[in-house]
């Protein structure tokens, strides 16, 4: 009997897991041992962080999607029906038209969401940019503008923990280009006690904020936004006025992992070495799925999905282990319209931000294209 | 019935423990309890302070074996 490899969800982890997979599985694909299928919810694949770019007119719209079918190796077939409940003791997904797809081996890909409907007024009175609707209106509330006061709102938990800094950045940068800074505020809202969850990116900001003239709070959890009033009021019981509010909305994980009661919040308690699901021997777990305590983001989906796809071949060629996960990240930052700076860190070794650079800037306009080698599992 | 959510947030850089916690809250029932684990001594001041401003209850810290253990009850 062939080895069903079953990846519940299309985007870049679960694509890389099965791109990867098909690379090192080739001769087991060809001979009918192994068999890999992919349940996804969209025909198109999307490149995520491209979206930051659209409230400023700096990418194309064209840019940021591809045929899903193309992106993935044709030897996986790609089954557009999403999963609603993943029932794990009898190895089975069963999908939105009620069809059944048994497994040996689970890949969780199924990813997170935003949730600004969990914050009473969000979805009237704040604009984002996380999704193409909501980055499309941010843009054309932009183009309306003309000076006033911004208020860009973090809020937890959120996947890719350098955007709001970047938004904050460019959004300055793209005041300054229009002549409107100087009767424009930015104020710029966290969650905790200092600027960023990374230590270091947060002393980073201080000066940086300081020399674009841009405000803070910090403790600032959200509770409401009024619409009318325009007001957004922390659980901490600070109340900012706005002219023009950006948030970055709570996210949770998919409904089909709480419906399937497999973690609180949509977020699968995980092994952070092995990636397997906490209590299983033959499901791993990728990207924002996961509820380890790394960021959120497309590095961390690829490094894990990297070794996911080194586990999974090794355990069906060679029965064991290939190596562990250690945490590993990475992520360009922008800081304005034409400079850029990284990070990277793993489970031991803290991040270290270096100065910012038109060059870093360049790589990661130059990344934003490389991205799909990196979806085929190339890069 | 009132439960006990565990935060293994050792070694966690980002978005780090606080956040681990924020998040965590947000799902939980009130009376729940997280425990949150982190290497980062600085969450044992962080953490309690962030408790006290919003109004939740602070259980305990406890610190050994490398990392402190800190509980929360959801209280609100």
């Amino acid at each position: 009997m062939a080895k069903k490899i079953l990846i519940v969800g299309g985007g870049l982890a679960g694509t890389i897991v099965a791109n990867g997979l098909c690379r090192q599985l080739r001769d087991e694909l060809g001979s009918g041992s192994v068999t890999i299928t992919m349940i996804g919810a969209s025909q198109t694949h999307m490149y995520q962080p491209g979206l930051l770019y659209v409230p400023f007119g700096r990418i194309r719209e064209s840019e940021l999607f591809r045929d899903q079918r193309k992106v993935l190796d044709r030897q996986v077939p790609y089954i557009v029906d999403p999963a609603r409940r993943i029932d794990v003791d009898k190895r089975m997904v069963v999908t939105e038209s009620g069809k059944s797809h048994a497994y040996d081996f689970l890949v969780i890909a199924t990813g997170s969401r935003i949730r600004p409907d969990t914050v009473p007024g969000m979805t009237e009175g704040a604009h984002w940019f996380y999704d193409l609707e909501g980055a499309r209106k941010m843009r054309d509330a932009l183009e309306q503008f003309q000076g006033g006061r911004i208020v860009v709102n973090v809020n937890a938990p959120h996947k890719c923990p350098v955007a709001p800094i970047e938004i904050t950045l460019m959004l300055r940068d793209h005041l300054a280009a229009r002549g409107i800074l100087d009767r424009s505020e930015i104020t710029y809202t966290y969650p905790i006690g200092r600027l960023h969850g990374l230590e270091p990116v947060a002393q980073w900001m201080v000066p940086e904020f300081e020399r674009c003239g841009i405000k803070s709070e910090i403790f600032f959890n959200t509770k409401s936004v009024d619409p009318k009033a325009k007001t957004i009021t922390s659980e901490e019981g600070t109340t900012l006025q706005y002219d023009l509010l950006v948030t970055i909305p709570p996210h949770t994980g998919q409904q089909v992992i709480t419906d399937s009661e497999l973690g609180m919040g949509g977020w699968v308690p995980t092994e952070r070495n092995t990636l397997l699901r906490e209590g299983s021997s033959n499901i791993f777990v990728v990207g924002d799925t996961t509820n380890l305590p790394i960021s959120k983001a497309g590095s961390t989906a690829h490094f894990e999905a990297d070794t996911i796809v080194d586990n999974l071949s090794s355990l069906i060629k060679e029965d064991r282990w290939a190596r562990h996960y250690d945490g590993k990240v990475f992520c360009f930052v922008e800081t304005g319209l034409n400079t850029g700076t990284y990070v990277w860190f793993n489970y031991l070794t803290p991040p270290n931000p270096g100065p910012p650079s038109q060059m870093i800037h360049w790589f990661k306009l130059a990344y934003n294209r490389l991205y799909w080698l990196s979806a085929r599992g190339l890069l | 019935m009132a439960e006990r959510h565990k935060v293994d947030a050792r070694g966690a850089f980002c978005p780090g423990p606080l956040m681990e916690l924020i998040a965590t809250l947000r799902h939980a029932q009130i009376g729940d309890e997280i425990e949150v684990w982190s290497t980062d001594k600085g969450s044992a001041k962080d953490i309690p302070e962030w408790v006290k401003k919003v109004r939740h209850e602070l259980v305990a810290v406890n610190e050994g074996s490398g990392y402190w253990r800190i509980i929360v009850r959801k209280a609100k």
